[in-house]
């Protein structure tokens, strides 16, 4: 038995995705920038897919940038307006603390370039205020980035307002919607932001292939310099096969619309209320609306969280504690600490996001599998108490 | 068959252990422990000797467990070795002790919370790459023994664990020659088999202890280095570069060696004399572990080891109240130095042992 409930990680690539990879990988293998006919079909396939993608977030095809995923496609956008916006004096940057790395990380670079840098704080909803953006937004904002939906909660934030507040200082926008397009309708137009990440792999494409999509007219240094793919924007041979299953995943999921948004949240809330009944001593990390339809957070009282990861494991079920890094070890997530939850409640939590192929029957499994190990791994912290 | 989860370093000593007891049709699952993150301080492609539990070695125990087809997890107790290992490291250096962390990480990490860890996972048994070697005698006591081979064996290590945790405990590699060992890993195709030894403190990079130490919060208090009769002969930058015994790093010129015999921390006096003023017939040790439970009687004959690299000595054992030991040598012993543990032995049978006072 293998169960997937790590979906927020990666999800499976979906087979009519795949069969387009495989089609451009062995028929259209030529260079897009070329003049013959190979280079023109592959031309042909970055067009369509550009296409798909933009009909997918309500934007046009020329504002959408192909970059290797979602981090540089955050990277893109942050430190190529930064850049961009140097001259004008605006050196200040803010984020929220519960980013993704791909943000953070890039904002504390930056800091360390003489970007002055501020963080949101999000109290125990996970979702950030407003206010606190107010408050934050100076003259010499250059740019606010705010995620979409966050990873490890899956909380959604309230982007079109802030999008309006940083505008009215004359900031620019950027939200990393990474996690929320393919689960949530998404527009870009409609969110009112200046820029949008966005990463095929965590919509059943494959891995090393996302967009940023830069709304025209929006001034942007790009970050990879060399010759003039991308309308100048970012240089580099483009990946043809990734993009194309980028484009295929962006068609599947127009096609599948809110229906499999609102089949997958009826199996998270089935999961989410059967382990809340069966399993004492658990809470919700996190509001549980405005959520992205397949992802719940949930802290397991007495129990480290990386344990209860290996017991599900070896019974064939994947789940993951907060963020997985790149050594692949364990360590206490920051968005639950910058929730203001204490160090052991974030390391007794577990994330479960749920994805295209699961079943009543493998939450149902779950269900009999969870309290189980819970049980077992409390009372051996009971005997040592 | 048994679930079994062996402690993989990433050293040769635990891959085999592990290819072993899969070898024998065990559900063998591989924990590794992060203890301490040193990617910040280790220069990339530079050759790497003596460390363990570093990133890279968890990536080679990571490698190991691919090739022999068993899970392997990584599990973080930075906090935890930070809170108990470093911490009591730093500390008793600062005291003008010297400390042995290895017997912490294995009675109070390996052997405790991983072996808790392991049984909420259905496995009842902690096995590691240690060269020791556990059997039940008759009367259902466990014993813990030497390591089939003398220049690896590593007992003294383990002399604080309990019954209890010896019932958990599985030692592969305890009946095995090094030479064997590395043997295997070659047939088994493990990457590691020719991976050097560890010596060193295993989280102190480059093995500069005063560096990690004053890292970590010990102040670098200069005194004076004087001899036996009191008279000074130097000064120092602080108590903690020193340990007793220590013949190098002095910066004194003398017609003899000197060697250190005493730290004074509260007073951050080093003291020198010559090789024969470290020498001690008698010791106390505090902390006792006795391995059956139960002390042996006032005046037993047995060998003890005074370090991990000590040529056993004669000794004979009494029994103090509050947890506490004096040992008296037949012949004196170089360098007893406080921090250190005192091992009893019976022929190849740990009796049990204490930290030196």
């Amino acid at each position: 038995m293998r169960i997937y409930f790590d979906h927020n990680a990666t999800t499976p690539v979906h087979p009519d995705v795949a069969e387009v990879m495989v089609r451009v990988l062995r028929e259209h293998y030529g260079n897009a920038s070329s003049v013959h006919r190979l280079g023109q079909e592959a031309k042909a396939v970055l067009d369509e897919a550009r296409t798909s993608v933009a009909t997918l977030i309500g934007a046009e095809p020329s504002e959408l940038v192909f970059t290797s995923g979602g981090t540089e496609a955050d990277n893109l956008a942050i430190r190529g307006v930064a850049e961009a916006l140097e001259p004008t004096g605006r050196r200040h940057l803010i984020a929220t603390a519960i980013e993704h790395e791909a943000v953070l990380v890039t904002l504390k670079a930056l800091a360390r370039r003489g970007w002055r840098t501020t963080l949101l704080p999000v109290g125990l909803t996970g979702i950030v205020e407003p206010g606190a953006l107010e408050d934050a937004l100076t003259d010499d904002t250059a740019v606010v980035s705010v995620m979409h939906a966050n990873n490890e909660l899956g909380t959604v934030q309230p982007v079109a307002e802030l999008a309006r507040l940083a505008h009215a200082r004359g900031a620019l926008f950027h939200t990393d919607a990474v996690q929320s397009i393919g689960k949530l309708r998404v527009d870009a137009r409609e969110l009112g932001v200046d820029l949008l990440a966005l990463s095929a792999h965590k919509f059943n494409g494959p891995k090393g292939a996302g967009a940023l999509w830069i709304r025209r007219g929006t001034r942007l240094t790009p970050i990879l310099t060399g010759g003039k793919h991308e309308r100048t924007r970012r240089a580099g041979t483009e990946n043809v096969p990734a993009i194309a299953g980028l484009g295929a995943a962006a068609r599947l999921a127009m096609a599948k619309g809110a229906a499999e948004g609102e089949r997958v949240a009826v199996l998270r809330d089935r999961l989410e209320e059967g382990i809340l009944a069966r399993v004492p001593g658990t809470v919700v990390n996190g509001a549980r609306e405005p959520r992205v339809p397949n992802t719940t957070n949930i802290s397991f009282e007495r129990v480290e969280a990386e344990s209860l990861l290996i017991a599900l494991d070896l019974e064939g079920i994947a789940v993951s504690t907060g963020a997985a890094c790149s050594s692949g070890t364990l360590e206490p997530s920051h968005v639950l600490r910058a929730m203001g939850l204490p160090t052991h409640r974030a390391q007794n939590s577990i994330r479960f996001s749920l994805g295209a192929g699961n079943t009543e029957e493998e939450v149902d499994y779950l269900l009999e599998k969870l309290p189980k190990a819970v049980d077992k791994l409390r009372s051996l912290t009971a005997r040592r108490a | 068959m048994m679930r079994v989860v062996v402690a993989m370093s990433g050293g040769v000593d635990s891959s085999v252990a592990a290819a072993l007891l899969a070898r024998e049709g065990h559900e063998v699952i591989g924990l590794s422990m992060q203890l301490y993150d040193h990617s910040a301080s280790q220069p990339r492609g530079r050759a790497r000797s003596g460390t363990c539990c570093t990133i890279d070695d968890l990536h080679d125990a990571r490698r190991v467990a691919t090739r022999l087809g068993i899970p392997h997890y990584i599990m973080n107790f930075e906090r935890q070795f930070d809170e108990q290992d470093v911490s009591n490291f730093v500390q008793e250096y600062a005291a003008g002790r010297t400390p042995i962390p290895c017997v912490h990480c294995n009675g109070d990490l390996k052997f405790a919370t991983l072996a808790s860890r392991a049984g909420a996972l259905g496995a009842p048994f902690v096995a590691t790459g240690h060269y020791a070697r556990v059997e039940k005698d008759a009367a259902g006591l466990y014993l813990l023994k030497r390591g089939v081979d003398p220049s690896k064996d590593q007992s003294y290590f383990l002399f604080t664990l309990t019954q209890e945790q010896l019932s958990h405990a599985i030692f592969p590699v305890g009946a095995l020659e090094k030479s064997t060992v590395r043997e295997l890993a070659r047939e088994l195709g493990l990457t590691v088999s020719d991976k050097p030894d560890s010596h060193e403190i295993c989280f102190v990079a480059d093995g500069d202890h005063a560096s990690f130490l004053e890292g970590h919060g010990v102040r670098a208090a200069p005194g004076a280095i004087h001899d036996i009769s009191g008279k000074v002969l130097g000064t120092h930058e602080g108590v903690h570069h020193f340990t007793v015994g220590q013949r190098k790093g002095l910066g004194l010129s003398s017609p003899i060696r000197l060697y250190v015999v005493g730290i004074d921390a509260d007073r951050g006096a080093v003291t020198v004399g010559p090789r024969e003023a470290l020498e001690r017939t008698e010791l106390t040790a505090s902390r006792v572990n006795w391995i059956a439970g139960t002390p042996p009687s006032p005046g037993a004959r047995a060998t003890a080891q005074i370090r991990h690299r000590h040529r056993e000595a004669a000794v004979s054992i009494l029994p103090l109240d509050d947890g506490r030991v004096a040992a008296r040598f037949d012949e004196p012993q170089h360098a007893v130095a406080p921090g250190q543990a005192v091992v009893f032995y019976d022929g190849e049978v740990v009796l049990g042992g204490g930290w030196i006072d």
